[in-house]
């Protein structure tokens, strides 16, 4: 009953231009109108962040008020009568108008905004068709935000969406309103370059030409561009969005709105990475090397080239001495004509998880979600572990800090270095590598403990058993158990770690013990595209590692860089390297490439093709082709088509697409899935040791072929330096201080890095980040490695 | 609510001891939190700036930022925002010469005028040798009845002549 009637009272009644709404009490009309599709102009209220009622745009007449209200700043109330279009309502918009147009350029042939501008298009509505203004305009200098966002601000309308963004969503804060009155500039002051990686969600939000997108700047106007619906392909979540294309290139990139996935942001990587299409080295024709020289060719020989390859080993030492290994980001149909080539030409060694290196799990890198992610908004405890969150899903990131921000989440994290978030951390346990299974057994232990239940048997539970939490690991427990919902998120670094096996049971031992949701990310762009369509390993076959340990003699590599998207680099290297035939089907030949493959295959890669993503939360999400690839590329599913065709494989009859899209097992979308209890895994490493481990994180910008040569993103403040992060202590002990120079190596290749001293790294762990320059030499990310001083 | 990485982390060290006394003693007038810490930039940057021989340098301004533990572009808006809050190196003396409605009717324009030649620099600036501060343009400083007025070192003076600006002037070092 008293919910009933609770409903009732919170229901309020009001009429605008003399149709009935309802809104919640709270509310502002503008809400309520924009809900009913009302239009009301408006330049500083935006649905997604803080009411700053700076602009007066949006003034409507409300009946029984002295004056014209903000729509956007006047809560409804019961009985109100507005209207938006009476003659007081216009008046007083009109002249909002013509003030906020006083200092505004006249400027519009030259912005780059024109056509697409708030205030052009209000400025037609509701603007005088002569200026009464004859006194100068104000001019104001212009800042460099760095690399993505190129600044007007002589055009600044000071509506501070931008710097609301900046502060609420993004978390940073980094511009503000210098100065007052005339002389007021929205401004970083300091000349800073603008950090967040969320950064370019400004130049959406600015409604003129004030911050718009510098590497797209001039190039094109808003009319010449077609928009053609895609999604991101950087992160597992798969933001929903558009490409804006001109004769067939892709000028630039903007969120479309979903709120169940990106809302309406878009993370820098998803918007400019695009540009990366524009490297040198790309591939554009067939290649074969001839006598260790590369030659173009056509595609019938290089198809000849490459079906000989494979034929002749598959013949000589069988299916299984071929190994194909897949970038995650490829789509889901060319994962399913991947795998079936693979099994056709008697291989079962298909694998896509190229980062992981413990596959002791059934599910290793296979997402579990017990809560949707869009849930995680709504949490009051979120346990990160393994997962530099705000880096590796960035719009995921968003997701926890809006928990932290609007709901008072309580977010803790176990991770091997205390990376910078826009989130307070209740609680840290920041431990090297080596220790963090260890650790998370320390939590289980005390998540078991006060929910008074016994460890589970084998050795997980002798790993658990007699443990002594420390207070962090305790403290961790409780807010998860205290929290109406809470969720346990294991990460990109969970899931690459040694013992990613040991790190999702115990994290399943802790969600079980306190009843909580467990969300295991399945790390790069549809990976869980590629689990469904089962590129994973048969009964018989080798996974990743496994392949390249056990060297093939004959690969076949579609879109990756060994160097940079292995495991292990310099395992990858050498295996490749001494294989008797590799075939690559590749977009971006670097050199590494270069030098192990026989064939290389140039591949349309997304978006320039059709075909489908399944993100985190098993949503199979459609890409068009958005852009033209190079003449001669073609798209992943016709090269295999042709591949198995020329071996007179069965299975590649297929004629389009469809055809293999509906080969894809949907129910397995909305299928519940069993998580394993593993009890006996192979014993964990402890830290007691004096070695030294690597943290090797992929950074932000270095995720995939595409993002690495994306020049903006390159420029951009995120891009990595390579150099090894060590904690002061560490340095102390090995003699060395900031700005030396080190030799560190695996596996008896070296590389000299400066020094770079962090107190966010734990001391028995060096950050060597993966899929850099310098790096990619290196082997395994979570690893033992050998530091000796070099000369400074 | 905030959660920064803040590009000023150990500015705090340029604040002196009397300072920081000055800032823990407005923070505890406001509520706990990130919002009360907002509150009390102005007092600290008034103290910094007191500290400074009366202006804010921009690493100040990053103290400031990083004692209260606020973001840093917070401290840059509440410094030039206020015209009390100078940003740029001053002369010794300041003074401020109010231009708003009352001192306007009663005069205020030839007393700027005045001011201005005879030191020889425009409102905004500094002479030379550093001995007196011109401000910007100021607003109603409350002392209507003695339009036109302005202050010199924190002193009123009203009901000002040429004459009487002079003898103020001429004392100052
Ligand atoms: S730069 Fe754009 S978004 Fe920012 S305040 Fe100015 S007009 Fe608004
Ligand atoms: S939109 Fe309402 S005041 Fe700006
Ligand atoms: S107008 Fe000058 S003191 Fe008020």
């Amino acid at each position: 009953m008293t919910t009933t009637e609770q409903a009732q009272t919170d229901l309020v009644t009001l009429e605008v231009d003399g149709q009935e709404l309802t809104g919640r009490k709270g509310e502002m009309i503008i809400q309520v109108t924009d809900r009913a599709g009302i239009d009301i102009p408006r330049f500083c209220y935006h649905h997604k962040l803080s009411i700053a009622a700076n602009c007066r745009m949006c003034l409507v007449d409300v009946e029984k008020a002295p004056k014209p209200l903000p729509a956007c700043a006047t809560p409804i109330a019961e009985g109100m009568k507005v209207f938006t279009e009476s003659r007081r309502a216009m008046d007083a918009q009109h002249g909002v108008m013509e003030f906020l147009l006083i200092n505004h350029p006249l400027d519009c042939p030259i912005c780059d905004q024109g056509g697409e501008c708030e205030l052009q298009d209000l400025a037609m509505g509701y603007g005088r068709s002569v200026s009464r203004f004859t006194e100068r305009k104000r001019v104001v200098k212009d800042e460099n935000l760095g690399s993505l966002i190129s600044t007007d601000m002589t055009r600044c309308i000071h509506c501070t969406r931008c710097v609301r963004f900046l502060e609420e969503i993004a978390g940073t804060a980094e511009l503000g309103g210098m100065g007052r009155g005339e002389n007021l500039e929205i401004s970083t002051f300091m000349g800073r370059h603008i950090q967040s990686e969320l950064s370019g969600n400004v130049i959406d939000l600015c409604p003129v030409g004030a911050l718009t997108n510098k590497p797209f700047r001039f190039s094109a106007r808003a009319w010449e561009m077609s928009a053609r619906s895609s999604i991101g392909v950087h992160d597992c979540l798969g933001s929903n969005l558009y490409y804006h294309v001109r004769g067939g290139r892709i000028m630039r990139c903007v969120p479309d709105e979903n709120e169940q996935i990106n809302e309406c942001w878009l993370s820098d990587r998803d918007r400019y990475s695009h540009f990366g299409f524009r490297a040198e080295d790309r591939v554009e024709s067939p290649r074969i090397k001839v006598d260790g020289k590369w030659q173009d060719t056509d595609w019938d020989t290089a198809l000849a080239e490459a079906g000989k390859a494979l034929g002749s080993v598959r013949d000589a030492s069988g299916g299984q001495s071929l190994g194909f290994l897949t970038s995650p980001r490829a789509t889901t149909e060319d994962h399913l004509l991947v795998a079936a080539l693979g099994r056709a030409l008697g291989s079962e060694n298909t694998d896509h998880r190229l980062r992981v290196s413990d596959f002791s799990h059934p599910l290793a890198g296979r997402a579990r979600m017990d809560v949707t992610s869009d849930q995680w908004s709504k949490a009051d405890a979120i346990f990160l572990v393994g997962s530099n969150i705000r880096h590796d899903q960035p719009l995921l990131g968003h997701r926890v800090r809006t928990a932290w921000r609007l709901n008072n989440a309580r977010v803790m994290d176990l991770n091997p270095v205390a990376w910078k978030f826009h989130f307070d951390l209740a609680e840290r346990l920041i431990v090297p590598p080596q220790n963090m299974v260890e650790t998370l057994a320390r939590v289980a232990a005390a998540a078991l403990e006060i929910a008074g239940k016994s460890a589970p048997d084998g050795k997980l539970g002798a790993l658990i058993e007699n443990r002594e939490p420390e207070p962090a690991a305790s403290n961790a427990a409780r807010n998860l158990r205290d929290a109406e919902n809470a969720v346990i998120v294991l990460g990109d670094v969970a899931l690459n770690h040694p013992q990613g096996a040991w790190l999702r049971s115990l994290a399943q031992v802790i969600a079980d013990a306190l009843d909580v949701a467990l969300c295991v990310l399945p790390g790069p762009a549809n990976s869980q595209g590629a689990w469904l369509a089962g590129n994973v390993p048969g009964e018989k076959g080798l996974d990743a590692r496994a392949m390249l340990e056990e060297p093939r003699k004959g690969y076949v590599l579609f879109d990756l860089e060994p160097e940079f998207d292995c495991a292990d680099p310099a395992l990858a290297m050498k295996s490749l390297g001494n294989a008797e035939k590799v075939v690559a089907i590749a977009s971006f030949a670097g050199r590494d490439l270069l030098e192990v493959a026989d064939v290389l295959l140039p591949l349309a890669s997304v978006p320039e093709t059709d075909g489908s993503f399944v993100n985190l939360d098993n949503r199979r999400q459609w890409l068009k082709a958005a852009a033209r690839p190079p003449e001669n590329a073609r798209p992943g599913w016709k090269i295999l088509r042709m591949l198995g065709h020329g071996l007179g494989l069965e299975g590649f009859d297929f004629v389009n697409l469809n055809q293999v899209a509906g080969r894809f097992d949907e129910d397995q979308l909305s299928a519940s899935q069993t998580e394993p209890m593993l009890t006996d895994l192979d014993d964990p490493v402890t830290g007691q040791s004096k070695t030294l481990w690597r943290i090797g994180d992929v950074p932000l910008y270095a995720g995939d072929n595409l993002v690495r040569r994306s020049a903006p993103l390159q420029e951009s403040a995120h891009a990595e330096q390579s150099r090894i992060g060590m904690h002061p202590s560490d340095a102390e002990r090995l003699g060395v201080t900031d700005a030396d120079r080190l030799r560190v190596s695996q596996g008896g290749e070296a590389v000299e890095l400066s020094v770079e001293l962090d107190a966010g790294i734990p001391p028995g762990a060096v950050r060597v980040p993966m899929a850099t320059c310098h790096s990619r030499v290196l082997g395994q990310a979570f690893a033992p490695i050998e530091v000796e001083g070099g000369q400074s | 609510m905030q959660a920064t990485d803040s590009p000023v982390a150990g500015k705090a060290e340029l604040l002196t001891d009397e300072t920081r006394q000055y800032i823990d003693h407005w923070v505890g007038k406001f509520p706990e939190g990130l919002e009360g810490r907002r509150s009390a930039i102005i007092q600290a940057l008034f103290s910094a700036q007191q500290d400074n021989g009366g202006w804010i340098s921009q690493d100040l301004m990053d103290a400031v930022a990083d004692y209260l533990k606020v973001p840093p572009v917070w401290v840059y808006e509440v410094a030039t925002f206020y015209s009390m809050l100078e940003t740029e190196p001053t002369g010794r003396h300041s003074i401020s010469i109010c231009t708003n409605i009352s001192c306007m009717l009663c005069g205020s324009q030839k007393i700027v005028d005045h001011v201005e030649s005879k030191l020889g620099i425009k409102t905004g600036q500094s002479t030379e040798d550093g001995r007196v501060f011109l401000k910007q343009e100021e607003e109603c400083l409350a002392a209507c009845t003695g339009a036109p007025m302005m202050i010199v070192d924190g002193h009123y003076h009203e009901n000002l002549t040429p004459e009487k600006v002079d003898e103020i002037l001429d004392k100052l070092e």
